[in-house]
């Protein structure tokens, strides 16, 4: 069990690279267009000429001038200076596992890449064809009629549903009563805050003893004036609801509806079905659980799942199959929540991830992925100072486990972030701490997956032994990690700072009395 | 492994979930292809059922727009340390961090503001976002746009605006259009504000092409009752049109995807946010944003997230709106695609652009029964009126395609009043060739 992995001797790259807007000389290009054709030219006159008088551009956008090859080597030399899961990453809550990259292959050919969403669909027919085809799957893992794609991400799904909720009680008359949404301090914090976004006023539940909140709690918080219920199951400790399907009860007999937000999926796909649990909608992250790449926050998809009754509220256009013909239409215009269907590239790659694994293969991804963070929290127990939330709860953990580092802090002043910026020296990339609030003092969540080796997880495990056996012996050094870093410690003292905090060159310059 | 845990069987680890809550029947997915070969080729014989604008000559834009893609672009965001990173620190994510702040940077100087966020889903997105920053800073709840906008973009920004009976709602009011010009009507906008007006929201280029030349006075009258003005922009413009920094505007939107990302089947998407550098605005956005800052090491630099606590990562719902992932990993794309651009590079794009869309709109034009609605003034895109041939767009489109042509933007449905009518979308791909095939094609149809 306690393996010692042989820890590399790992250094960031470091090549003190100046930004973009330093660089270059006057006159080199990084790109040219063909001049305009002389027919052109004859038949029209000069560019400047067609342009309204007073709508021209005075003096030139003060861009860096650039060769190709040394907008190239900049940009190369950022990417390395990005550790980006380049050796481990655990990062809980967004179920960090390897991209396959045939899927990254194919969405890039000019068949994806170069098409137009206006095209006529009868020149879409690949593109509509992995749409459907991946709804279809979808419908099976969750038991809802129905998905939409355009979500650009999780957090766009929740308003998306919070959007939905509004035109459902607008169509049923109620929308003047049902002015709440109630969620809980576990949930996602995209979720009270898109729901406020749409004008809902949000009840939060707290955790109690078991480690959600009471389904008392939740009678009490339900009334005729409860739109909608938002939640997670399990929730970011890796602690499942028992009651959540007496909870669903509790809402629709209110006459609300209730919102599965399942970004975390890895653990329970091919368990458990969103409407067989009496869920009105649900939303899957296609970067996430379905083998899409993070991509540091986006492209992603939300993909949003719904019953027969709350099908025709979805946002158009939606895809349909009519013999054997794939066709674009319907959907309900009032609650669009981004342009066009969805990520395409995405989605493609969401469609080949659950081709390539199967009925099978996912269920064997969910036993993994829990096998993993059991294990793991066996391990991580043992090390010195690391607790787990709620640990008087003895049941296994589904997919994450939340940890507490209070104990390594009060014995030694090193918080997680310290950690975490000391784990970095060896390869790893950060872990998640939590989301708002934070339940637990000094959290830190890891997330397996079922992708990582076990000789990876003992690493990981065995850095963070390593880093906590450092705090113990000298905090002052983890206190002032990284150390092999492509820069130090950020100090940040000008981010409060409206007078020096800079987010873009040309302010940076002002401030600090630079003026070109 | 389990031996380790101390269980027998897997499922023993599964003991949370009840048994009434387990799946009444296995999933029916289709069967597993754990082969790359194999997956391969089933993927590509489903997406070669595709056509695309490479293959066959497009004139297709309305929101998304084909432009070269220079080829280090595309080198730079396959790059895996950008594809598969999440959030690390600030140390061991630098690069990456310094890509973003590079693209806030150099699409402040595009547009002429000096403070950007990381970027939302989509244009209409961040007009949704924007409209909201405006009926906080003001207090006020009526959003006046114009009436020629994009019935797909302001879809999305009216959804983000909220229902009229949700009683906490953005109310849009249509500026009319001046008919002759296609440009905003004055005398409409004058009349219809007043102080419970939050924003004023205008394009340049307009929807449908047009050139909005009289940015300062709409700036002025807005600004006359205390209103906001926000600007949309496609940035591609912004190398020969002038800024909407410049020209009066207090919010600066538009999209990214112009900006070195591929029309990926409307995938492309993107949008930005961008104001002066004011803490009246600054303390307004929902999204992130990128600082340059200092690290203990003396004269050392860096980049950090400024203002996380009131993004709703921060204040769940207290936050301003909220936030998620986005399309961050374009704003690297965005970031290395303006740097190999430079100044000369958005010039001879603007020029290209404007250029050859007149070219083909005077090509156009001279065919029998076809006129073009705003014949000057315009950049990209343009209306061409087709009622007098007696023809729909649907039917010249279904025609042009058999001809290898994915044709124009139908506007008959979207803009009922101008009758069969389509938008034109001609950039730097185009050759003379092209827009000379696409009228003879036209010419041919229409006969």
């Amino acid at each position: 069990m306690n393996s010692q992995s042989r820890l590399r001797r790992y250094h960031a790259a470091v090549w003190d690279e100046p930004i973009v807007m330093e660089m270059g000389a006057e006159g080199r290009r990084g790109v040219v267009f063909p001049e305009s054709e002389p027919t052109i030219t004859a038949k029209v006159g000069r560019a400047q000429d067609l342009i309204p008088e007073g709508a021209l551009r005075a003096t030139p956008p003060a861009l860096p001038e650039l060769s190709e090859h040394d907008a190239l080597r900049h940009y190369l030399h950022l990417s390395q200076q990005t550790l980006g899961m380049m050796g481990i990453s655990l990062f809980g809550t967004c179920t960090m596992k390897y991209n396959p990259r045939v899927s990254e292959a194919i969405s890039r050919i000019p068949s994806i890449a170069e098409t137009h969403p206006d095209q006529p669909a009868e020149t879409l027919q690949g593109t509509l064809a992995v749409v459907h085809g991946l709804d279809k799957m979808l419908r099976e893992l969750s038991g809802m009629r129905r998905f939409t794609f355009q979500p650009g991400g999780g957090a766009n799904a929740a308003f998306l549903h919070a959007a939905i909720t509004r035109r459902y009680f607008e169509n049923r008359g109620e929308l003047e009563d049902r002015t709440e949404i109630i969620t809980t301090a576990q949930a996602h914090p995209c979720n009270p805050a898109t729901a406020a976004a749409a004008g809902f006023d949000i009840i939060t539940l707290p955790l109690e003893d078991k480690g959600y909140p009471s389904l008392e709690a939740l009678k009490a918080a339900v009334s005729d004036r409860t739109a909608a219920l938002m939640i997670n199951n399990p929730d970011d400790m890796g602690i499942y609801n028992p009651d959540i399907k007496r909870w669903i009860e509790t809402v629709h007999e209110a006459g609300g509806l209730c919102f599965y937000d399942h970004a975390n999926f890895n653990g329970v796909m091919g368990r458990i079905r969103a409407a067989e649990l009496g869920f009105d909608a649900c939303m899957f992250m296609l970067h996430k659980t379905f083998g899409a790449p993070k991509a540091g926050g986006g492209p992603a998809v939300g993909a949003y799942g719904c019953t027969e009754e709350l099908a025709p509220y979805l946002p158009g256009p939606m895809v349909d199959e009519v013999e054997g013909e794939f066709v674009l239409a319907g959907g309900d215009s009032a609650v669009k929540v981004r342009e066009y269907i969805g990520n395409v590239p995405v989605i493609l790659k969401a469609y080949a991830w659950l081709r390539a694994m199967g009925s099978d293969g996912i269920r064997e991804a969910a036993d993994i992925s829990i096998i993993a963070n059991n294990y793991m929290e066996k391990r991580l127990l043992a090390i010195r100072g690391v607790t787990k939330a709620f640990d008087h709860l003895s049941a296994y953990r589904m997919e994450m486990t939340r940890y507490s580092l209070a104990q390594l802090t009060e014995d030694t002043g090193v918080t997680a972030v310290d950690v975490q910026n000391r784990m970095v020296d060896y390869g790893v990339d950060a872990f998640w701490l939590s989301h708002e609030p934070w339940i637990v003092p000094e959290p830190f969540t890891p997330e397996a997956g079922e992708m990582w080796s076990r000789e990876d997880l003992d690493y990981w495990i065995d850095v963070l032994a390593q880093v906590v056996s450092e705090a113990y012996d000298d905090a002052d050094y983890v206190k002032t990690a990284p150390h092999n870093q492509v820069v130090h410690r950020v100090r940040g003292s000008n981010l409060d700072d409206p007078e020096r905090w800079a987010t873009t060159w040309r302010a940076h310059q002002r401030k600090r009395g630079l003026d070109r | 492994m389990l031996v380790e845990i101390g269980v027998r069987t897997v499922e023993e680890l599964f003991e949370q979930i009840p048994a009434d809550h387990r799946m009444s029947t296995q999933p029916e997915l289709p069967p597993a292809m754990p082969s790359e070969l194999e997956l391969r080729r089933h993927l590509l014989d489903l997406v070669s059922r595709n056509q695309h604008a490479e293959e066959y000559l497009s004139f297709l834009g309305a929101g998304t727009w084909q432009h070269h893609v220079p080829a280090i672009v595309d080198e730079v965001w396959t790059r895996t340390e950008f594809l598969t990173s999440v959030w690390g620190t600030p140390s061991s994510d630098h690069g990456r961090n310094q890509a973003w702040f590079e693209f806030a940077s150099q699409l402040g100087e595009l547009v002429a503001m000096d403070f950007v966020g990381l970027p939302v889903y989509s244009w209409g997105a961040a007009i949704g976002y924007a409209v909201r920053m405006a009926g906080r800073l003001t207090g006020r709840k009526m959003v006046l746009i114009p009436e020629l906008g994009d019935p797909e973009r302001m879809g999305v920004a009216r959804t983000y605006a909220g229902l009229p009976s949700s009683g906490r709602h953005l109310e849009f009011v249509e500026v009319r259009a001046d008919p002759p010009t296609g440009r905003l009507d004055l005398d409409d906008l004058g009349r219809l504000l007043g102080d419970d007006v939050a924003a004023v929201y205008v394009e340049n280029p307009g929807f449908l092409g047009i050139i909005e030349d009289q940015l300062e006075e709409v700036g002025r009258l807005t600004h006359q009752v205390g209103a906001e003005l926000i600007v949309g922009v496609d940035p591609t413009s912004l190398g020969v049109l002038a800024p909407p920094g410049s020209l009066g505007a207090d919010i600066v939107v538009g999209s990214t995807q112009p900006l070195g990302v591929h029309m990926n089947g409307g995938g492309g998407v993107g949008g930005f946010i961008a104001t002066r550098d004011e803490e009246r605005y600054a303390r307004e956005y929902p999204t992130l944003q990128v600082s340059l800052t200092d690290t203990i090491e003396p004269g050392e630099s860096a980049f950090s997230l400024i203002l996380f606590d009131q993004s709703s990562y921060g204040a769940r719902e207290e936050g301003n709106d909220w936030t998620g992932n986005s399309v961050y990993l374009w704003t690297v794309a965005n970031a290395a695609y303006m740097s190999a651009m430079g100044p000369q590079g958005f010039a001879e794009l603007g020029h290209s652009v404007i250029q050859r869309s007149h070219y083909a709109s005077s090509l156009l034009s001279q065919l029998e029964g076809v006129s073009v609605r705003w014949p000057t003034g315009f950049f990209k895109e343009f209306v061409v009126d087709f009622n007098e041939t007696g023809q729909t767009v649907a039917n010249i489109n279904h025609a042009l395609l058999r001809r290898g042509i994915l044709g124009c933007k139908d506007l008959s449905t979207l803009f009922q009043h101008f009758g069969q009518s389509a938008m034109f979308c001609v950039t730097e791909v185009h050759s003379s060739g092209d827009i000379e095939r696409l009228t003879e094609e036209l010419s041919e149809v229409l006969r």
